[in-house]
């Protein structure tokens, strides 16, 4: 019996973005989750010095940071690994040997990161809300939700660099690569200002070059204004989610250039 | 004759050193044809250019240049995949996962129902004769012949017209290669072409109707395997007999240019035409021997591959 099969495109993707996120679980990459419990934890108790206010803002820079920071760490060591580490390990080949093209196993790898973080970034999420109620910060939440999302989106973004890099280096040079994307992403602003003050007009392109090459990850930086309670716009939060989609759509597009070409040795 | 495979001057560079300079011939011009229902032995050396030529068709590899096609659509048409199998040599699969899910996966890859999935996986894992209580561990606990088998059973898992087998026999002991050249022989059956390579040659003649041999990245040699066998032939008969010494046939060898070998259970006589055989048949009875036989020999596939692969 010969079936015809009924399945399209994006299920495809979705097969494999599931088994990707099953991937990182059963890598226990999830168990960073249980550091930053513990680090949530530790602070409050060692906060209790502070006065209310402080204390608030505290555990939201804290908790923020530290979202980004361990979300940063899986998207870069786990972002690199997405696809190279299928080729060496020669798990492609079966892969390809079947109705998939390398786009669509790309961005399946790819979404499949993206679940993981989502949830890891939800996680902790959740772990800071329940920090702030304790603490009697459940007025902010808003504020850190919308927060919690930019990191989010930034996060999204990271990975799509890793990914990219990854489609053309070694995985040590592509996470060092992308660590430094995601520093000189956050003085993307600087860049600008920098090459407006030059004097020169070849370092004026250079540097404005760079400025608008490089993701400005300071976008993403609501941080600070979350631990005041404030709250972004709601055209600002379109126009930054706008932004994000075209800059991954772009960075998927190089990587998927770059990897259809590939040879699997 | 729709062929199922066509494979039409295939050539492949692989670029070596810092600056891509150097280019190292893997395939060079290959072209060959697969009739379909049959299995087919791809034979060569280490390094002869066998995975090389299974790459380009599965689209791992670009070819440098020339053509190909399966089942009458050009390799770059993915949506083909639906319709083949294919086990890479020395498979590797996703070690956190399970024979079970591993074949879930790739299951609902084709687009199959649950059930169809459960079904499917459980059949083929049991034919490939992975023990049940193996399908749920994960498989960086797996054995290299279990890995084997697991590769053999997702490459089934669409029911294909045409499966890639490389090496399939590696990693397998002698039971396990018996039981999986038993299944070779079951798809045939059922009507699925095999495209096999492997350098395993007690395999290809117990299974392969055609063969080609790759010689450095060139065809060597392809056909049905008894034609190959038979064109090869060198006429050449050997007489076996006993009761007498090896010198009383001497003097007949000598003039003769018949050569003559002790053997532990007589003498061994061999020359190289028809005709000769009555002459030395008169000489050996002349001296009182005992006829045991006369047999012509054949080449066998082990030095057909010898001479047209230039490797022991």
């Amino acid at each position: 019996m010969r079936r015809s099969s009924n399945t399209n495109y994006f299920s495809q993707i979705f097969v494999i973005a599931k088994n990707a996120f099953r991937e990182a679980v059963r890598d226990r990459i999830l168990y960073n989750l249980v550091v930053f419990v513990l680090l949530l934890t530790g602070a409050a108790i060692f906060l209790g010095e502070l006065t209310a206010g402080q204390e608030v803002r505290t555990i939201i820079n804290l908790g923020l940071n530290a979202i980004l920071l361990f979300g940063a760490f899986i998207a870069i060591f786990v972002g690199v690994g997405l696809v190279s580490k299928e080729i060496e390990k020669r798990t492609v080949y079966a892969i390809f040997a079947k109705p998939v093209t390398r786009p669509q196993f790309l961005i399946g790898k790819y979404l499949g990161l993206c679940l993981t973080l989502l949830v890891n970034t939800a996680v902790m999420g959740i772990g800071v809300t329940l920090a702030l109620l304790y603490v009697g910060g459940g007025d902010r939440l808003a504020s850190v939700w919308a927060a919690v999302f930019f990191v989010f989106l930034e996060l999204c973004v990271l990975t799509a660099v890793a990914i990219t890099f990854s489609s053309f280096s070694t995985p040590a040079l592509s996470a060092l690569f992308t660590f430094f994307i995601f520093v000189i992403g956050h003085f993307s602003s600087s860049l600008r200002e920098f090459a407006a003050a030059l004097g020169s007009a070849g370092a004026k392109a250079v540097f404005g070059t760079i400025y608008y090459v490089m993701p400005n990850l300071s976008l993403y930086g609501f941080r600070t204004q979350a631990a005041y309670g404030l709250l972004p716009d709601a055209a600002a939060v379109a126009a930054i989610t706008g932004y994000t989609i075209v800059y991954i759509a772009i960075l998927l597009s190089i990587a998927n250039f770059i990897f259809s070409r590939r040879n699997f040795k | 004759m729709e062929y199922i495979v066509e494979i039409q001057d295939l050539s492949k560079d692989y670029e070596t050193g810092f600056w891509k300079k150097k280019n190292v011939r893997a395939l060079d011009g290959l072209s060959l044809s697969v009739e379909p229902g049959q299995i087919f032995g791809f034979l060569g050396g280490n390094g002869a250019g066998k995975t090389t030529t299974i790459k380009i068709l599965m689209g791992l590899l670009f070819p440098t240049s020339g053509t190909a096609r399966i089942l009458g659509r050009d390799i770059a048409d993915v949506s083909m995949h639906r319709e083949i199998g294919y086990c890479p040599e020395n498979p590797y699969f996703y070690d956190y996962l399970t024979a079970s899910e591993l074949m879930n996966y790739f299951g609902e890859i084709f687009g199959l129902d649950s059930r169809r999935r459960k079904e499917r996986s459980a059949e083929l894992l049991t034919k490939v004769g992975l023990a049940e209580k193996d399908w749920n561990k994960q498989l960086r606990k797996y054995s290299k012949g279990m890995l084997q088998r697991v590769g053999l059973a997702q490459s089934l898992i669409n029911d294909p017209k045409i499966v890639f087998l490389d090496e399939p026999m590696s990693g397998l002991d002698p039971m396990g290669r018996r039981e999986i050249r038993e299944l070779i022989a079951e798809l045939r059956s059922s009507g699925t072409t095999v495209f096999m390579s492997t350098h395993i040659l007690s395999d290809v003649e117990a299974l392969c109707e055609r063969v080609a041999i790759l010689r450095r990245g060139k065809l060597a040699a392809t056909g049905r395997l008894e034609d190959l066998l038979a064109s090869s032939e060198q006429q050449a008969f050997e007489i076996s007999v006993s009761g007498i010494s090896a010198v009383a046939l001497s003097s007949f060898a000598a003039s003769s240019g018949a050569e003559l070998s002790e053997k532990p259970t007589g003498i061994s006589l061999q020359v190289d035409s028809e005709s000769e055989i009555d002459a030395a048949l008169k000489a050996v009875r002349a001296s009182g021997g005992k006829l045991l036989s006369v047999q012509p020999i054949r080449q066998s596939l082990e030095e057909l591959f010898v001479e047209k692969t230039g490797t022991a």
